[in-house]
């Protein structure tokens, strides 16, 4: 591995470091800070499962993110993540509540405006959605948790001791399944920018299972957050318990109970599944804030006892660090991203070029979008999606969804299916009739990915997409993860 | 396995627990040796049976005094019930003054052997049984906040009720002692036995109410 990226990577280490000084502590906060669990016990568990729920199952929300803004450099992702890593920082620094999710989010949309990369709107509005969302389901929970909690403690009138002894292996196991749930959910935070970028390669172990370069990268990341966790959370830990409101061990197990049951649903492609399978309507799988969790699901609790307790100067100082900090970030990452460009002459984009090719008109009027207007623009290239959407604005209005389909055809990524490439290329998780497909193609050019992706359907079944039903949602999600791997093996821009 | 495993997890905790239920059951033991020890006083005077029962409640309070030492280190060293610890601290030192007043009176009684005119002993009888049953109702009352906090609430107004009647046999017979012939002194030691025995209702008392607030905080 150059040692040019793995200085790149350090930036997201320390995003890393951040997430586990400041969102771990959400996990264990409340049980530490009562002193219910010791710092190391807490500390240990959270490193562990945090580390486990990256690797085992990170992927689902690093998709989301990824689709926000799909950052085509190394130096770009450098700078996003060190963006989202110091906004977090200060912010700690500065005593203000922060969340990495934002932060991050907030620095992606910083380097689409500097590199004037289209942002889609619908992951936005999803992931800005959740926000809302988040620590209102945190709440509902903890409410209803609560509530039966407490019913079943009067049930079973255990003796103070002993309802001591179980809420501590209770708070142990929440905090585990909290810090599993935040590997598993945050993990797309810190290394997400990366993930299309990543260094590694592909391996087995032992024949049994392969260890994905995704998984490496995650890893990573994951023993970061660990790092962060053992070197800075423990002043967190002890203040975030009882900022808002004073808790008793059993609503502080309830608020690392709900805090954990979100992020998993947030982060579950396992339970996307299951529910697309019975024919319910599935869960985004996207980053969500676990300070955002926690403060719903104590603020629930308050509300369920009266609201006289709730330190509502807080609560709104909380609320006002959630809308500063994308700003923050965005602000950070779009003027530091000047300097790594103009300063230390670092490639930060890669420029994304249009054409309204002959077979783009051709699929956008197959789709019942009309090209009417547009015969001037036709071989001509455009080098920023701004300046494509302005020439396509001035002809005619587009909706949103025809401007993004328009984009879809029109973006320009020249591939090669070299033979010598493909030769030197295992299978790996391609299955042998997706390998043949690709082989069939050995020699052929494109400038468009959907052209590929059209011609490897056509060649094999297997690389083509299932009907888009909820039910079907995963397999597509890896059709496309593995179309993304042939794009970049064999694309020839530069 | 996981059984065993999960006993041997627990196995601290219900140790503590006896030893809780034994510093509690020690209280109750005084009292109920106290009532029988006055009865006692009031027949034959400080006799060789009452002395007997002096040293008992002596060995009493020295066992109350270690149970409680250890009960509170093992809460200190193993960091239990860190949200209660202080209420429970207070509760058991608070209880332990029960066991010091039965002492003191004992030794009171031994050592000052005050004369009681036998018209008055029916009322020291009724007081120390008033004054007995509302010390074991604060045992319960704290027996409850570890074990069954719903039931606290009856316990505490019981001892209050109890505390209440304590009060008007105590100054029935301080009317009543300062109405006779006795000379002034007879008059002013009887009053003071009759307070030491009452004072032991006004400690189970400001239990009760403290109880009654650590109940609130426990309540989740």
């Amino acid at each position: 591995m150059e040692i040019t990226v793995l200085l790149f990577l350090t930036s997201g280490l320390f995003l890393g470091w951040s997430l586990g000084a400041n969102d771990a502590a959400n996990v264990f906060g409340t049980a530490v800070g009562s002193r219910m669990v010791t710092f190391v016990t807490a500390a240990i568990v959270c490193s562990v499962f945090v580390i486990l729920g990256a690797v085992l199952s990170g992927a689902g929300a690093a998709h989301t993110l990824g689709r926000l803004g799909s950052v085509n450099t190394l130096a770009g992702s450098f700078m996003v993540a060190l963006s989202a890593a110091l906004t977090v920082y200060w912010m700690t620094k500065a005593g203000l509540p922060v969340s990495t999710t934002q932060a991050i989010v907030g620095a992606i949309l910083g380097w689409n405006l500097f590199s004037q990369s289209p942002t889609d709107f619908n992951a936005l509005t999803k992931i800005l959605g959740t926000w809302v969302v988040c620590p209102i389901l945190a709440g509902v929970i903890a409410i209803v948790l609560y509530k039966t909690t407490v019913a079943v403690l009067r049930r079973l009138n255990l003796h103070m001791l002993r309802q001591d002894a179980y809420t501590r292996i209770a708070l142990i196991l929440a905090g585990a399944f909290g810090a599993y749930s935040l590997g598993a959910n945050n993990i797309a935070n810190v290394m997400g920018v990366f993930v299309p970028l990543s260094p590694f390669t592909d391996f087995e172990i032992a024949g049994l299972f392969t260890f994905t370069s995704v998984q490496q990268l995650f890893l990573l990341g994951a023993i970061a957050i660990a790092v962060g966790v053992f070197t800075y959370s423990k002043k967190v830990m002890l203040t975030v318990g009882n900022d808002l409101l004073p808790l008793t061990p059993v609503a502080a197990w309830v608020v690392v109970t709900s805090h954990s049951v979100v992020l998993f649903l947030f982060a579950s492609e396992g339970l996307e599944h299951l529910l697309a399978g019975a024919g319910l309507p599935t869960i985004p799988l996207v980053p969500v804030s676990s300070s955002q969790a926690v403060v719903g699901a104590v603020v629930g609790i308050g509300l369920l006892k009266g609201g006289r307790q709730i330190q509502w100067r807080t609560v709104g100082n909380i609320g006002v660090g959630w809308m500063i900090t994308p700003v923050i970030s965005a602000t950070v990452c779009f003027v530091a991203l000047f300097f790594l460009q103009n300063v230390f002459a670092q490639q930060v984009y890669r420029e994304v070029h249009y054409e309204l090719s002959a077979g783009a008109m051709d699929r956008l009027a197959t789709e019942g979008i009309s090209t009417g207007g547009f015969d001037e623009l036709f071989g001509r290239e455009f080098r920023s999606s701004v300046g494509f959407r302005d020439a396509l604005h001035q002809r005619t209005r587009l909706s949103r969804s025809q401007e993004s389909r328009f984009l879809y055809y029109s973006e320009i990524t020249r591939i090669f299916i070299d033979p010598e490439k493909l030769d030197s290329l295992e299978a790996g998780w391609l299955s042998k009739r997706q390998f043949a497909a690709l082989r069939a193609l050995s020699g052929n050019s494109y400038i468009h990915k959907w052209a590929l992706a059209e011609e490897l359907s056509q060649e094999s079944s297997e690389w083509k997409p299932l009907k888009n039903i909820a039910v079907n949602k995963i397999k597509n999600k890896r059709l496309r993860e593995k179309l993304d791997f042939v794009y970049r093996t064999f694309s020839e821009n530069e | 396995m996981l059984l065993s495993k999960g006993n041997a997890l627990f196995r601290g905790t219900k140790f503590l627990e006896n030893q809780i239920d034994e510093f509690l059951d020690r209280i109750m033991e005084a009292g109920l040796i106290f009532l029988l020890a006055i009865k006692i006083y009031l027949k034959d005077g400080a006799c060789e049976e009452f002395e007997e029962s002096l040293r008992q409640v002596s060995e009493i309070e020295s066992r109350a005094d270690e149970l409680r030492k250890n009960i509170e280190t093992q809460l200190y060293e193993q960091t239990l019930i860190p949200d209660l610890r202080g209420d429970v601290m207070s509760l058991l030192e608070e209880m332990d003054e029960l066991i010091n007043v039965v002492q003191a009176n004992f030794y009171r009684f031994s050592i000052e052997t005050p004369e009681i005119p036998e018209e008055y002993h029916r009322d020291f009888i009724n007081l120390t049984e008033m004054v007995v049953m509302c010390v074991e109702s604060a045992v319960m009352a704290a027996r409850a906040f570890f074990r069954n906090i719903e039931a606290v609430r009856d316990h505490i107004l019981k001892v209050n009720v109890l505390e209440t009647e304590a009060d008007k046999i105590c100054t029935k017979l301080k009317r009543e002692a300062f109405a006779s012939d006795l000379p002034k002194v007879d008059k002013i030691h009887l009053r003071y036995f009759v307070e030491r025995i009452d004072l032991l209702a006004n400690v189970a008392e400001d239990i009760a109410d403290h109880l009654a607030i650590y109940t609130i905080k426990r309540t989740l």
